[in-house]
């Protein structure tokens, strides 16, 4: 198991943000976390990813622990924050070259070249970030979390914002990126967990109310819609 | 924690903020130190860099605010934060990457006054009459004084998300830690303690470094000075987690 959570719990002044929740994410398999805003998903995904630190629970991310063994954890993971954060005043490789070195000193020319083709980042690699649009920007963030090639990819709505035509590219390179890596992302779009997710989470109110895999969450409550299921878990 | 650092240093490099804040430090500093009346060395008479060693505090008040309030605030304010924060490495070295970051900037800001060093050593009687110990001694004392305030720097940074609150904070207690003891130490009811009081200050450690004698304890005080603020810096950035 790459991500394997137990009983995590996040509270926020007496508020369960996350309620003892536990679930598991294997390699090869896209793991969608679905749920209402507020649901805590970014919550989840902010602690497996080292940025809050859980109120009670364990989680391990390629066999450590995200507490006690934050740093090594912190190396096996890409994270792409929801909103995806990044320097305006950096250029592309720049920044790009910033991330690499934080993982690992050396020479990245290479690779930040590899990673620029393969998320389509090519005609705008000299521009500085700031001046990027949302679409491009998205990608700078998607390569900024696969550039030293992480086993575990964190997404937080890495599709939010975007135009159709980007939207297919990025859920290609998400797919792709997939087959061999584990994939946890979070979206509120259900065409895309249709197209792209092998197994859904959905989360509401901090605890998790459905954990199957597409085919099986559709057979579990005889429906075809997601949207329907979504509805009648979450409402 | 290099790869934070060269960010660091490389973003104050390529926005205007490194050259702005630098340039008018010099430019305040130079005025001060050359033409207005009331402290220029012209008309002081005599070539002594005494003058320009007690105004620099002053101006650092203003300069380091500015060269510091934005290294955990813009973080924080544009989001940022949660990407440096994911980064496999510890809150500290993090800290310290900033830390250094801005240290390096107040150093690139007393690098070129040494021409002041030239000049006035040129404009003795004879030539080259000058106190270089007590030159060598006051730069030291510059320099960790420059420390000290950084870490407050910092550390007022990583309180808000407002760049203007960083600033204001850091100025005050700036002010404070350089004068605010000696001032404290006049009050008459604190008795007989009133000396001990004015040696929590920064100013009372830095005249004595600047008399050009190197004293451990001088040394001790700024770097325990420096520490406890960048550990009260890790203290607020761990604590909002």
């Amino acid at each position: 198991m790459s991500i394997s959570v137990q009983n995590l719990s996040k509270h926020y002044n007496g508020q369960k943000a996350v309620d003892s929740i536990s679930f598991e994410a294997r390699p090869g398999r896209i793991l969608g976390f679905l749920g209402p805003n507020g649901a805590g998903k970014s919550t989840t995904m902010r602690m497996l990813t080292g940025y809050l630190t859980p109120t009670s629970g364990a989680a391990s991310v390629s066999g450590k622990n995200i507490v006690s063994q934050s740093i090594e954890a912190k190396k096996n993971i890409g994270y792409l924050p929801e909103n995806t954060p990044l320097y305006p005043d950096m250029y592309v490789k720049e920044f790009l070259g910033f991330v690499g070195e934080t993982y690992a000193p050396g020479n990245l020319s290479k690779r930040i070249e590899e990673v620029i083709k393969l998320v389509g980042l090519t005609p705008e690699q000299h521009k500085k970030i700031g001046m990027l649009s949302k679409g491009y920007r998205q990608r700078v963030g998607l390569a900024q979390a696969i550039i030293h090639n992480p086993e575990v990819l964190i997404l937080d709505e890495p599709t939010s914002g975007l135009d159709p035509n980007q939207l297919v590219d990025i859920r290609a390179l998400i797919k792709e990126l997939g087959k061999n890596k584990t994939v946890i992302i979070s979206t509120h779009i259900m065409q895309e967990v249709e197209a792209i997710c092998d197994d859904i989470i959905i989360i509401s109110k901090g605890k998790i109310v459905a954990n199957n895999s597409l085919e099986g969450i559709k057979k579990a409550y005889n429906q075809d819609s997601l949207e329907d299921i979504f509805r009648k878990l979450t409402s | 924690m290099y790869a934070v650092f060269k960010r660091e240093l490389f973003s104050f490099l390529s926005s205007m903020v490194a050259y702005i804040t630098i340039g008018i430090f010099l430019l305040v500093s130079g005025l001060l130190l050359w033409f207005f009346p009331d402290t220029s060395i012209l008309d002081y008479g005599y070539a002594e860099m005494g003058g320009f060693f007690s105004l620099v505090p002053y101006l650092f008040m203003f300069l380091i605010p500015a060269i510091t309030m934005r290294s955990f605030a813009e973080e924080r304010r544009e989001g940022t934060y949660e990407l440096l924060i994911t980064r496999p490495i510890t809150l500290w070295q993090i800290i310290f990457a900033k830390f250094l970051a801005s240290l390096v900037l107040v150093f690139f800001a007393l690098i070129p006054t040494l021409v002041y060093y030239y000049s006035i050593s040129k404009l003795g009687f004879p030539e080259g009459n000058i106190d270089s110990g007590a030159v060598t001694g006051s730069y030291i004392g510059l320099f960790f004084l420059g420390a000290a305030f950084t870490a407050i720097g910092i550390f007022a940074s990583s309180l808000t998300k407002n760049q203007v609150i960083a600033f204001v904070v850091c100025a005050a207690l700036c002010a404070f830690a350089f004068l605010g003891f000696d001032y404290t130490s006049q009050v008459s009811a604190l008795g007989s303690i009133q000396g001990n009081v004015s040696s929590f200050g920064i100013n009372q450690h830095y005249t004595s470094m600047s008399r050009g004698v190197l004293d451990t304890r001088d040394l001790l005080y700024f770097l325990s000075f420096t520490m406890l603020f960048l550990l009260f810096t890790r203290l607020t950035v761990g604590g909002k987690r």
